[in-house]
């Protein structure tokens, strides 16, 4: 009988071996370990056996079954590698098909560049402050040391606004600048703060206007952003440092700034800063114009008379103001060479930023 | 301000290049915007900062040459012969000039014409290019009727001086022949952006003392004492200012026996470089001095006067135009002048608009024989409300305007009369008549060490404080630690006191240079800090819709009412709208400021829809409401929606091609409100102007008005031309979204006890808003209720005529304990009795 099984193994293990396919697996388990395959018949048949060959039959039969089982399970897995390789390999898709798109929004480019300045000097200290685009004559001009007819005025034609009665010299006007921000600002500064005001660091982005021919270059609308630092302690070096690391920031760590002499009416003294071209590097190419360097602001200490509109006494307290464009700076960075396309609202302009 | 380098060179020593020099101006504040290169050599190709234009005259090939003999051309009658000396031989040159045909058949001339000879093989602008800059051309050997030609004596257009090309350039007779050209008068221009607060650089001898001061160099003042071989003055001309205000001084000067002709060439030049017109000797004179020295000047016939004033003395009076008066300029314009212009006017009338342009009658002309010279100074505010009131800009009028010195009245009188005695050979009387009642005070500034150390950083003693300030002619004198300046006599801009300081302050910081003082930064305590909750908002606002697949869009704040009307149904005239107008409007579309963001939005639907299937669009940006009676204008800050076309890209795999509606849009709100964390957000059945009476919706926030969201009328999107299918907007206040935001929201605690679901289907009448089911729903359910959906909106015959069925999926769940079906059922039972009860509804059966 053990020979007989011994013999059922080894032509069991020599059919499994040949087997391919699940089919076959199952066809071979019911022949080889099934109701009446040779190892349950030997199980069957201890009862007719001796005391003595009982034990040796029934280790052997199990022996047996336990190799087959043991076998089987291998075999079935190793059908089931097959089969997923075999899958896997038929598998395949074009990956070079377009993705499924969500449609995505975008921010207008002025307000990204706009945050990054609000950022920048954010970390600086600076919180931002902005005021109406209606202004009077009063506070867009005179206040800031434009007295009326003052020869400033001509940088700065006005659109004025039609009112009831006449307001003599303090027409009613769309700002031509944020700089009347400055004022109100310090006014509601000095006057919240009566005595010793503390200093002052903000920054007034926001919309102005200039009576000026659409062109590629000119705009009737345009953002700025103003700065302004007022403080018992803050001179011209300050002004230079602050605006020099804003270069940084906004350019990158090896920006270059330059300060020229200029002249605006409400600082004193006053300077145009100009920061080496990031896009050649200050060799010259066509959004330098070849100079090399781009004006990007304008700055000064702010004159005695602002200072005094503000409620800042001039004897104590000195500051720096700047302004700057966004849409400029958004124009130099992504060589934008027209500046109506940032109110002509073309999809196909927009949704590359 | 156009300045030729050999003039500035005559007041001031120049050894750097020109674009050095024109950097150090550009740092000091005299922005250099431009040089023109006439003749002298370009630097090297390279790093440019500042912009170049014009070309140089090759040395050796653009010569002096003279014409010795003007010969007619055989072939030809428009063309004619020239003998003409290089100072290495003889030529015959061809040309066409008009003004060598007098020379004709003239024989030998003595003395010979100096002209400007280009050589063969000479470099020259091709005087018939079109192109600008025009076009260069080289000289070769060819034949012209008959003629072999090969060089040419230039006009100045040839040369690149200005468009003249009638005639060629006749030298002055001292020119050496064979001297290369650009030696005799080769020039480099700068053009320079006069700012209001250096107005005293608008001349040749103001940028030569800033040129001086930046530099280190000496500045050479021009000499003022002409050749006074005339009797005196005296008893001439009497002057008599009504207000000293507007006329603080006036100064005159007499030239008798001139003799009217062309002024030297190097003086024509001078000028056309500089960007006037050269007339003739005389007048020539008066504007030669306006740009030597800054002083405008003004010359009268003074026969005329004489004339005018019945052979007696004339009596020059200045003062303000009366009521009605009129008067006609020398450009032949009658002027109807009003009472701030201040005249120059004799016994018999005005004779011209002060400082800003002289009148036809008293003006010098071919025949005029003695010259009455003015020199004066004028209140700028008078001056410019003239030439803006009678549109008439002038190279005076541009200094008048920007102020100049009273003393520079008398110096410009002086040297004027002596040009003017060089240029017409007449003879200058002795003496002037100066009116100057009360003679203007020079500001004196008292300043410190401690003073530029607070606004500029930097330390300097008070010797290098008063070198810096003497370097610009600042008078200084040093009293231990206090500096007293004293302003030179030909600046208005220096200030008093406080203002005054400022001023030193840049000019102190301009000659010490900007570049030397270093970097700081703001040792100034910390101001205390705050936010920016609008504009927070705003940003959180810009963020989440950009994030939810919206473009943001920034448009015009300016526009009509008709642009406005256009989103507007034509039966929806409604009330006369008031606007914000503006008196001065740029053109026909940009009357007003906005009152609604959805014409602007829907014009960029407008403009892009052919371009895009599918467009959704936000904006952010004030409306203005004009004011009620003496109240301030209103800047209201609006969020605008709009959705046009399909909701998905269209794509190979997308399946989704429906067009965006009410219920889209009505998902972006719930999104951004609930990004925002507003509550009681409630959407009523009401329309505003523009949207579909039966699809829009007013947005309430605990009973706030938010906005309002529906579709645009149908017949407003046939206004923009957009095909006709749905398009939804939304206009919200931003002050009210803020209004209504929560930051401290709180937050539910997550559960994991087993939830139970189930759907309700409910039948109600077709009136009943399914808003209103819903929140029966909730109210009833409590707590356990912890999430309702609607997933099926149902209307069919089985339901009957009005009815529709609202499917909801409810999810119940309690926080501690597993949910028994029959405490589910009890909450059921008691929603559905209550929907019985209230809005009638029915249990749908299956
Ligand atoms: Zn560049």
């Amino acid at each position: 009988m053990q020979e007989k099984l011994e013999k059922n193994k080894q032509e069991a293990l020599d059919a499994l071996d040949k087997i391919e396919d699940q089919d076959a697996l199952d066809r071979w388990q019911s022949q080889y370990l099934g109701r009446n395959s040779v190892v349950m018949e030997a199980f069957k048949s201890l009862g007719t056996l001796s005391k003595e060959e009982r034990p040796l039959v029934g280790k052997a039969a199990n022996q047996v079954k336990v190799a087959l089982e043991s076998a089987s399970r291998e075999k079935e897995t190793q059908l089931e590698e097959q089969r997923i390789t075999e899958s896997l390999a038929s598998e395949r898709i074009d990956v070079t098909l377009p993705g499924r798109r969500t449609v995505s929004g975008n921010i207008h480019p002025t307000n990204r560049t706009l945050r990054e300045i609000y950022r920048i000097f954010g970390d600086m200290g600076f919180r931002i402050y902005r005021s109406r685009e209606v202004e009077t004559d009063l506070v867009n001009f005179q206040m800031l040391n434009f007295p009326p007819h003052h020869p400033a005025r001509d940088m700065q034609d006005t659109f004025f606004i039609k009112s009831e009665g006449d307001r003599a010299d303090n027409p009613l006007m769309l700002r031509t600048h944020t700089s009347p921000g400055q004022i109100h600002a310090m006014q509601e500064h000095t006057s919240k703060y009566p005595d010793d005001p503390p200093p002052i660091r903000i920054i007034l982005p926001g919309m102005c206007y200039r009576y000026e021919q659409i062109t590629s270059r000119s705009e009737v609308q345009f953002n700025q952003v103003e700065g302004l630092a007022v403080g018992k302690s803050i001179t011209f070096q300050d002004l230079k440092g602050t605006l020099s690391n804003f270069a940084r920031r906004m350019f990158g760590q090896s920006a270059k700034t330059r300060f020229r002499a200029s002249h605006f009416p409400f600082t004193e003294p006053s300077a145009e800063m100009d920061v080496g071209c990031f896009l050649c590097g200050g060799k010259g190419c066509s959004v330098c114009k070849g100079a090399g360097w781009l004006e990007i602001l304008g700055c000064g200490m702010v004159h005695p008379t602002v200072l005094i509109n503000g409620g800042f006494d001039p004897e104590v307290y000195s500051g720096f103001a700047f302004g700057m464009g966004p849409e400029r700076i958004t124009m130099m960075r992504h060589h934008i060479e027209d500046i109506r396309y940032f109110w002509a609202n073309d999809l196909r302009f927009l949704e590359q930023f | 301000m156009k300045v030729p380098i050999s003039w500035l060179k005559e007041y001031v020593e120049i050894n750097l290049p020109v674009e050095e020099l024109a950097h150090r101006l550009t740092l000091a504040g005299l922005e250099v915007e431009e040089i023109r290169y006439v003749g002298l050599p370009l630097p090297a190709d390279g790093n440019q900062e500042t912009k170049i234009s014009g070309f140089a005259w090759g040395r050796d090939e653009i010569v002096v040459g003279e014409v010795r003999e003007v010969m007619p051309h055989p072939d030809a009658d428009r063309l004619v012969l020239c003998r003409l000396d290089d100072g290495k031989q003889e030529h015959t040159v061809l040309t066409g000039a008009s003004n060598l045909f007098p020379y004709l058949g003239k024989g030998e001339l003595d003395p010979p014409l100096k002209v400007a000879y280009a050589r063969e093989g000479a470099t020259i602008i091709d005087a018939y290019s079109e192109e600008d800059p025009a076009a260069l051309t080289t000289l070769k050997r060819k034949k012209i009727r008959g003629v072999e030609s090969y060089s040419m004596a230039c006009s100045e257009r040839e040369l690149g001086i200005s468009e003249e090309h009638e005639g060629i350039i006749l030298l002055d007779a001292d020119a050496q022949t064979g001297m290369p050209l650009a030696d005799y008068m080769g020039d480099a221009v700068l053009d320079i952006a006069i700012t209001p607060n250096i107005a005293r650089a608008a001349s040749i001898l103001g940028v030569a003392r800033e040129v001086a001061a930046i530099t280190d160099a000496k500045l050479r003042t021009p000499d003022l004492e002409p050749v006074m071989e005339g009797n005196s003055i005296e008893g001439k001309a009497v002057i008599e200012i009504t207000n000293p205000e507007d006329n603080p001084r006036f100064v005159l000067g007499l030239i008798e026996n001139v003799k009217i002709q062309p002024s030297p060439y190097l003086v024509q030049l001078r000028l056309k470089l500089a960007g006037l017109r050269p007339i003739d000797g005389l007048v020539d004179a008066t504007n030669y001095t306006m740009l030597e020295i800054g002083e405008p000047l003004h010359a009268f016939d003074y026969d005329v006067l004489v004339k005018r004033a019945g052979g007696q003395v004339p009596k020059i009076i200045t003062r303000r135009a009366e009521q009605g008066e009129t008067l006609t300029t020398l450009d032949d314009v009658e002027r109807k002048l009003d009472d701030f212009t201040v005249l120059v006017t004799d016994k018999a009338g005005p004779l011209s608009l002060a400082g800003v342009m002289g009148g036809a009658d008293s003006e010098v002309t071919s025949d005029t024989v003695n010259v009455l010279l003015e020199g004066a100074s004028w209140n700028y505010v008078n001056i410019r409300r003239t030439v803006s009131a009678q549109a008439l800009p002038s190279e005076a009028a541009y200094r008048f305007e920007r102020g100049v010195h009273p003393e520079l009245a008398p110096q410009g009188v002086l040297r004027c009369l002596e040009w003017m005695r060089k240029w017409t050979g007449g003879t200058v009387a002795k003496g002037l008549v100066d009116e100057y009642p009360h003679p203007f005070e020079d500001v004196v500034v008292e300043l410190t060490p401690g003073d530029v150390k607070r606004w500029l950083g930097i330390t300097l003693t008070t010797e290098e404080i008063a070198d810096l300030l003497k370097k610009l002619d600042f008078g200084v004198e040093i009293k231990q630690d206090l500096l007293v300046v004293n302003t030179p006599p030909h600046r208005l801009d220096i200030g008093e006191g406080m203002v005054g300081k400022a001023d030193l302050m840049e000019e102190i910081a301009r000659i010490y240079g900007y570049d030397r003082i270093p970097e700081s930064y703001l040792a100034e305590g910390l101001p205390v800090q705050a936010g920016n909750r609008e504009l927070d908002l705003e940003e959180k606002i810009r963020d989440s819709l950009a994030g939810l697949g919206l473009q943001e869009i920034v448009t015009y704040r300016m526009t009509s009412p008709a642009q406005e009307l256009r989103a507007r149904p034509p039966q929806e005239k409604a009330p006369e709208i008031d606007y914000v107008e503006l008196s001065n409007p740029i053109s026909a579309e940009k009357t007003v400021l906005r009152r609604d963001l959805l014409a602007s939005m829907l014009e960029v639907v407008e403009k892009n829809f052919r371009n895009r299937d599918r467009i959704a669009l936000f904006e952010i940006g004030p409306v203005f409401v004009p004011s009620e009676k003496g109240q301030e204008i209103q800047e209201i800050t609006t969020l605008g929606i709009c959705l046009s076309g399909k909701r998905n890209l269209p794509s190979w795999q997308s399946t989704d091609r429906e067009i965006m509606g009410f219920y889209d849009l009505k998902g972006l709100v719930e999104e951004l409100v609930s990004i925002l964390h507003i509550s009681g957000v409630k959407y009523l059945p009401e329309s505003a102007p523009g949207f579909h009476p039966g699809k829009s919706a007013r947005i309430e926030a605990d009973g706030n008005l938010l906005g309002y969201l529906g579709e645009v009328h149908p017949q407003v999107v046939g206004n923009y031309g957009l095909p006709d299918r749905p398009l939804p907007a939304a206009l919200l206040d931003v002050a009210s979204l803020l209004a209504g935001v929560n930051e401290l929201y709180e937050v539910t605690p997550v559960h994991d006890q087993p939830p139970v679901l189930e759907d309700l289907a409910l039948v109600v009448d077709e009136e009943v808003p399914a808003g209103d089911v819903e929140s029966l729903v909730r109210q009833t359910g409590g707590k356990t209720l912890r999430e309702v959906r609607l997933f099926d909106v149902y209307r069919g015959e089985q339901l009957g005529e009005g009815k529709k069925s609202l499917a909801y999926s409810l999810v119940y769940q309690h926080p501690e304990k597993t949910l028994t079906d029959k405490e589910v059922l009890a909450i059921r039972n008691k929603i559905v009795k209550r929907l019985e009860k209230e809005v009638g509804a029915q249990l749908r059966s299956w």
